[in-house]
């Protein structure tokens, strides 16, 4: 078989075009290098666009007392100190201008009195300190970074999607992919590639992500050599729409709480007083999901099975203009006026803080040549992400990786394409279509998310993860055996059939982890562990693949220089 | 349990008819859940764009009953369901397959428009009255609803001489930007083509995040070519001066 394709060659290929993938893109250009930028929906639609309450920056607008060695504490220990602490330096220090460079590119914020930019309280902040647009932050961001880029020239492949790396030796040359619209094979020649393919909350059922959330980068990642990190930590975000069925899972912002909005239980109680009594509904996001899941659970739950969260002792000019999409949202999909009555809200699968192991520096790979940045890469965040903490992740890391992508592209002469990994990657591709009898891809997807939202959900212990890791060998067998029907023209089954691998991959690289990790911290709990244990408190988990078998082994997590200690340790 | 009939548009380029499905309804229901139900159980292939399905992202435009909608905002209780719900792809654009339209053309338009390029003393001082018109025309999510009922594009096929409602809006949030330095009336008015604009308000009709395309977009740019191309004391003034 000889496959037909286009070839396109750049000196950075960037998989994914959200908040770190552009970001990453204009730091390769800044550089000088010819950059491409791959994304699976069209440009501007990325899951960044989603997001809604802040870009988490110590700019100190509002609490003048708020410097990076705060914001860096708070990052800290809501990681549970299982963070990679010179990336979570670096993320505190830079984020300020990162925000700024935005705005010098045309964002607008919101203000404050004097004219700077307004920022708001969010869970596991000490200061106000979120910048924001009303709750549509992360539209703003994605606009601004596409219009900076579409003005700069960056060639952008639009509904194109990667399904393997292609390595000379030990490094990555390039990608083969498919355009979704025609179905035909595209081969990008790379002399760096950055992985900015955001999460995999999609292999859960109840989920605030979207189609595209399905683990690309980190699977082909792992197929490529590179090591995960951190993967059993998934987080379950306290609220998401529980009523009606058909928006389960859509995210409300934590902006809600952040205005001042209430979490109460069936019998009117406000429950986070048991929970967390100094921080209340601003404590973070492990902990309030945790409270909310507590409480359905043991009966104090909503109609719908979820807790009342309630803006509606704010006035209701103030909510429109602060939480408009919020306002929105829930008029036009659960008849319910927030500014009226309370929401009804539950935990939904939001953000992956585990990943691709990254050196915080230069965001590169274990893989030579291979960089990760943003949801898809790991380090920042530890045991559990605080809000707003994710449109900075983007902002710093993704321009450190577009800049030593374009760095190490510099770097190099030559690049060498094996046809025969190319030819594998097409084959397995159209192996989909060789079946005419198999199980559609969607009805595998659906038993994958209620494996992985029952079995390693929220709570896990020994006996429900071992079952999933049976579960996913089945499931994997049977997506080797499904079928696609339809032509290679615009073929959503054909794409879930790939997708499936990826989400696969990354569902047994989080089970096994979970598995692995004998204690509760963060967004990990276990019931048969509960309560941190010192000695995991000290290790990463990491995942790397040996032949065709998923390897697990622990490092210790880097030790933080004593002032640092010194600083997270502060009765503060 | 109740059902509603679906009549979707399947084809490509080359044409396609309307193939019917039913499906079962749920409370609370969305067009665009409906058609996932249809993908999942019974044409895997239907071809449909969707990111957010909460009204930000602006992937899933069609035409829901003729009417161009997002359909993970159009409520299924909200439709008449004793006749079939037609959904089709956006007429304004080149069908790829079924409701997946091919919509380059617009970020072609998009990198014809000079960017923010802040002024030279730019303190970044902005006070919120000042920015809250420009909020308004930022918050587009890109569904090109707008440019789809636009009689110029949908009617006339003007893509060549006409930029669309939603480009409009995007050069008002840049030309109203409080620290913008540049001016793009020229473009307006010879790349863009606003004139060919007769306010007739559809595009405001159809806009999802509310923007008053026509009022706040529309009419003071258009105001603003004429004041730079049409105000008869200017045009005196430049013919004295012989710089016409």
């Amino acid at each position: 078989m000889t496959t037909q394709y286009e070839t396109h060659e750049h000196d950075v290929l960037i998989i994914g075009a959200g908040g770190a993938g552009l970001r990453a893109a204009l730091g390769a250009m800044a550089e000088g290098a010819k950059v491409g930028v791959v994304c699976k929906s069209l440009l501007g639609k990325a899951h960044t666009v989603m997001a809604e309450g802040g870009i988490a920056a110590a700019m100190a607008n509002v609490d003048t007392a708020d410097d990076w060695r705060t914001h860096f504490r708070d990052t800290m220990r809501g990681g549970k100190l299982l963070n990679n602490w010179r990336m979570a330096q670096i993320h505190a220090q830079e984020a300020p201008d990162r925000v700024r460079e935005l705005e010098q590119w045309g964002a607008l914020f919101d203000r404050t009195q004097e004219g700077q930019i307004l920022q708001r309280a969010f869970g596991g902040h000490t200061f106000r300190r979120l910048c924001h647009v009303g709750d549509r932050t992360g539209l703003e961001m994605i606009r601004t970074l596409q219009d900076r880029g579409v003005q700069l020239g960056i060639d952008v492949y639009m509904e194109c999607a990667i399904t393997r790396l292609l390595k000379d030796g030990d490094r990555v040359t390039g990608a083969f992919g498919y355009r979704r619209e025609q179905g035909r094979f595209v081969v990008f020649r790379a002399k760096s590639i950055v992985l900015a393919t955001g999460g995999i909350g999609k292999a859960w059922k109840i989920t605030s992500n979207s189609w595209e959330y399905t683990g690309d980068g980190m699977a082909l990642a792992y197929d490529a050599g590179a090591e995960l990190m951190d993967m059993e930590f998934v987080q379950f975000h306290p609220t998401g729409m529980v009523w009606p069925p058909g928006v389960q899972g859509i995210l409300v912002t934590e902006a809600v709480r952040g205005e001042g909005g209430v979490l109460r239980n069936k019998l009117g109680q406000r429950f986070m007083e048991k929970y967390d009594p100094k921080k209340m509904e601003l404590s973070t996001r492990d902990v309030v999901a945790r409270a909310i899941y507590t409480e359905v659970r043991e009966g104090r739950g909503t109609e719908h099975g979820g807790a009342y969260l309630d803006i509606s002792l704010k006035p209701a000019e103030y909510v429109k203009k602060k939480l408009p999409s919020m306002y929105h949202q829930f008029k036009e999909l659960a008849d319910v006026d927030i500014t009226k009555g309370p929401m009804e809200v539950g935990p939904t699968c939001h953000y992956m803080m585990g990943g691709i192991r990254v050196d915080a520096e230069a965001a590169q790979s274990s893989v030579a040549g291979l960089f990760a940045a943003g949801e898809a890469a790991a380090g920042l965040h530890g045991a559990n992400r605080l809000g707003g903490n994710s449109l900075s992740d983007l902002l710093v890391f993704g321009r450190r990786a577009g800049l030593a992508a374009a760095e190490h592209a510099n770097k190099i002469s030559s690049m060498a394409i094996d046809p025969g990994q190319i030819e594998d990657a097409a084959r397995s591709m159209l192996a989909f279509f060789e079946r005419s009898d198999g199980e559609s891809p969607y009805t595998i997807h659906r038993d994958l998310q209620e494996t992985m939202q029952n079995l390693v959900g929220i709570f896990r212990n020994e006996e429900d993860l071992s079952r999933a890791l049976e579960k996913l060998e089945k499931l994997k067998e049977r997506t080797g055996r499904l079928s696609v029907e339809g032509s290679r023209l615009f073929n959503p089954g054909w794409h879930l059939a790939q997708d499936l691998k990826a989400m696969l991959t990354v569902s047994e690289a989080v089970t096994r982890s979970a598995l692995a990790r004998q204690e509760s911290r963060g967004a990990h709990s276990r019931i048969d562990y509960a309560g941190p244990n010192p000695a995991w408190g000290a290790k990463n988990n990491v995942i790397v693949r040996e032949g065709s078998t998923m390897a697990l082994r622990q490092i210790p997590v880097p030790e933080m220089p004593n002032e640092l200690k010194q600083l997270v340790a502060d009765e503060k | 349990m109740a059902e509603a009939i679906f009549e979707v548009f399947r084809g490509d380029r080359a044409g396609g008819q309307l193939a019917t499905y039913r499906v079962p309804i749920a409370p609370g229901m969305v067009v665009l859940d409906a058609l996932h139900h249809i993908q999942a159980h019974q044409a895997p292939d239907l071809a449909v764009r969707w990111n957010c399905k909460a009204g930000k992202c602006g992937s899933c435009s069609a035409e829901v009953n003729g009417r161009p909608r997002l359909t993970c905002k159009t409520r299924m209780d909200a439709l008449p369901l004793d006749k079939p719900i037609t959904v089709q792809p956006l007429k304004a654009f080149p069908v790829i397959k079924d409701l997946v339209t091919d919509v380059s053309w617009n970020y072609r338009v998009n990198q014809k428009i000079p960017p923010f390029e802040p002024r030279h003393d730019a303190d970044w001082k902005m006070f919120q009255e000042d920015v809250d018109r420009v909020q308004e025309f930022r918050k587009c999510i890109e569904c090109f609803l707008c440019q789809n009922v636009c009689h110029v594009l949908r009617e006339h096929d003007e893509m060549e001489q006409f930029g669309g409602p939603r480009f409009f809006v995007r050069v008002a949030g840049l030309e109203m930007h409080p620290l913008d330095s540049r001016s793009r009336t020229r473009m307006l008015k010879e790349t863009l083509g606003i004139g060919l604009c007769n306010i007739t308000k559809c595009c405001t009709e159809v806009c999802p995040e509310e923007i008053h395309i026509t009022d706040n977009a529309i009419i003071p740019l258009k105001e603003r070519v004429v004041d730079e191309f049409y105000d008869p004391v200017l045009m005196l003034v430049r013919k004295i001066r012989g710089t016409a």
